[in-house]
């Protein structure tokens, strides 16, 4: 078995005295992890860091072997990356996120979310908002995605401003207003007006609801607590827009 | 018909085996390479084999961890930790009890240290209680320290701690620096990554 992909690195673990077990997230075969022989040597040690660009290729005698990688980097952020709690922050959250996937399973969406969102790792202005959407992506391709695009009582597009914590839809400030206080609020960039730079209180109001939806949908069906990434990575982002 | 047939024979009595089974899970050593660990030893037995028998029973009984830093060492607190000569109002944090060594072998630092035994890692469990950080911050805040020297690997984790660390920190006044990164030595730049030549030229220094 044979494959070549491009990837970012996610996760890195020591494997014996020489050797690490990279995982990866490809554009074609989605998490997949894979052993690098000597990939703990000088040479490689710089390029095997969490947010570098990749190109793997994957060999395996059976197709259900871990198998062993080579690889090359093509874009290596992580030493930009270390510079920046933030950057630190969303690099961790990405890959707890990225491992409630099934491994092996290819997400070409979220891969290309992913290549974005690791290139503004370090712009505190825009990574947040675009950490929100990734959520979103998440929960999306796990088949618990948000219609937010439409009033799910009214089928308008206009002026949305809630989501039902039920249905996962969004709901006009019209339809919505009787029962706001039972509504999630839905932040102008998630809704139609895609608002360019969004407040701090609207990226934790973007994080409050796909919150209650990993909560509801991901993290507690399979008996999991939300990781503690996540709480850091919104409490420094809450601290660096506030400095 | 035997029923082991097929699995390499002993050559040796249980005593050679279970010694050549127990080198073998040292690092660096093989199944292969600790038999001629063991060969050796037994060879050299009274100039090597026994005192190392006896340095090994002396320092398994003896070894212990610093209460203060967490080295360690076979006195409690370490030699370092006593050592007056040592500058206390200068603290180096590292990983582990080898980057210890390591920067001791450098011989850079003349002040004290504090093993945090491990960094920040989600990806195998590790959160802020598992590590030595409760000490750290009690050795701070009991005065005396004016600069703690972060210098943990430059890896994702160990910079996530550095970070972690810098908030915990924060209230307490002290200077906070971390090792430089950049070029090493006997580094050629076009083997190099992009992060790190961006690194190395923001804290270049005057020649």
């Amino acid at each position: 078995m044979q494959w070549r992909d491009e990837g970012v690195i996610i996760g890195v673990k020591r494997h014996g005295e020489t050797s690490v077990i990279v995982e990866l997230m490809t554009r074609d075969h989605g998490r997949h992890l894979g052993l690098v022989r000597g990939g703990r040597s000088r040479r490689l040690q710089g390029v095997l860091q969490p947010a570098n660009n990749v190109e793997a290729t994957w060999r395996a005698r059976l197709d259900e072997h871990l198998g062993t990688y080579t690889v090359e980097g093509t874009v290596l952020r992580a030493a930009e990356v270390m510079t920046s709690a933030c950057a630190l922050g969303g690099i961790n959250l990405i890959a707890a996120l990225l491992r409630l996937l099934p491994e092996r399973d290819p997400h070409t969406a979220l891969y290309e979310a992913l290549t974005v969102i690791v290139e503004q790792l370090t712009d505190v202005g825009v990574a947040p908002a675009l950490m929100v959407r990734f959520e979103l992506g998440i929960l999306g391709e796990l088949g618990f995605g948000l219609d937010l695009t439409r009033c799910a009582a009214t089928g308008s597009s206009a002026d949305l401003v809630f989501v039902s914590p039920k249905s996962g839809r969004a709901v006009s400030r019209a339809a919505g207003g009787p029962y706001r206080e039972r509504l999630l609020a839905l932040p102008p960039f998630l809704g139609n007006g895609s608002e360019r730079n969004p407040s701090a209180t609207d990226i934790v109001a973007g994080f409050a609801l796909t919150s209650h939806f990993l909560l509801r949908d991901v993290f507690e069906p399979r008996g999991l607590a939300m990781p503690s990434v996540r709480a850091a990575y919104i409490e420094r982002m809450i601290k660096t827009a506030s400095a | 018909m035997s029923s082991d047939l097929g699995m390499a024979e002993r050559v040796a009595g249980p005593e050679i085996e279970r010694l050549i089974q127990l080198l073998a899970r040292l690092p660096g050593l093989g199944p292969r390479s600790a038999r001629r660990a063991a060969l050796h030893l037994i060879r050299r037995r009274e100039e090597l084999f026994e005192p190392l028998a006896d340095a090994m029973q002396a320092a398994r009984e003896r070894v212990v961890v610093c209460g203060t830093c967490g080295n360690i060492d076979t006195v409690n607190p370490c030699t370092i930790c006593r050592d007056e000569r040592r500058d206390g109002s200068l603290l180096t944090v590292v990983e582990t009890v080898a980057d210890l060594w390591a920067l001791e072998r450098a011989a850079a630092m003349r002040g004290r240290y504090h093993v945090l035994g491990g960094t920040l890692s989600p990806l195998d469990g590790i959160g802020p209680k598992d590590l030595n950080l409760a000490s750290l911050v009690g050795r701070v805040v009991a005065g005396g320290v004016k600069e703690v020297i972060l210098a943990v690997n430059a890896t994702v984790d160990g910079q996530t701690t550095a970070h972690y660390i810098t908030d915990l920190l924060a209230h307490t006044g002290v200077r906070l620096t971390r090792l430089a990164h950049g070029v090493p030595v006997g580094g050629e730049l076009d083997y190099l990554d992009e992060g790190t030549l961006a690194a190395a030229i923001r804290q270049r220094t005057a020649f």
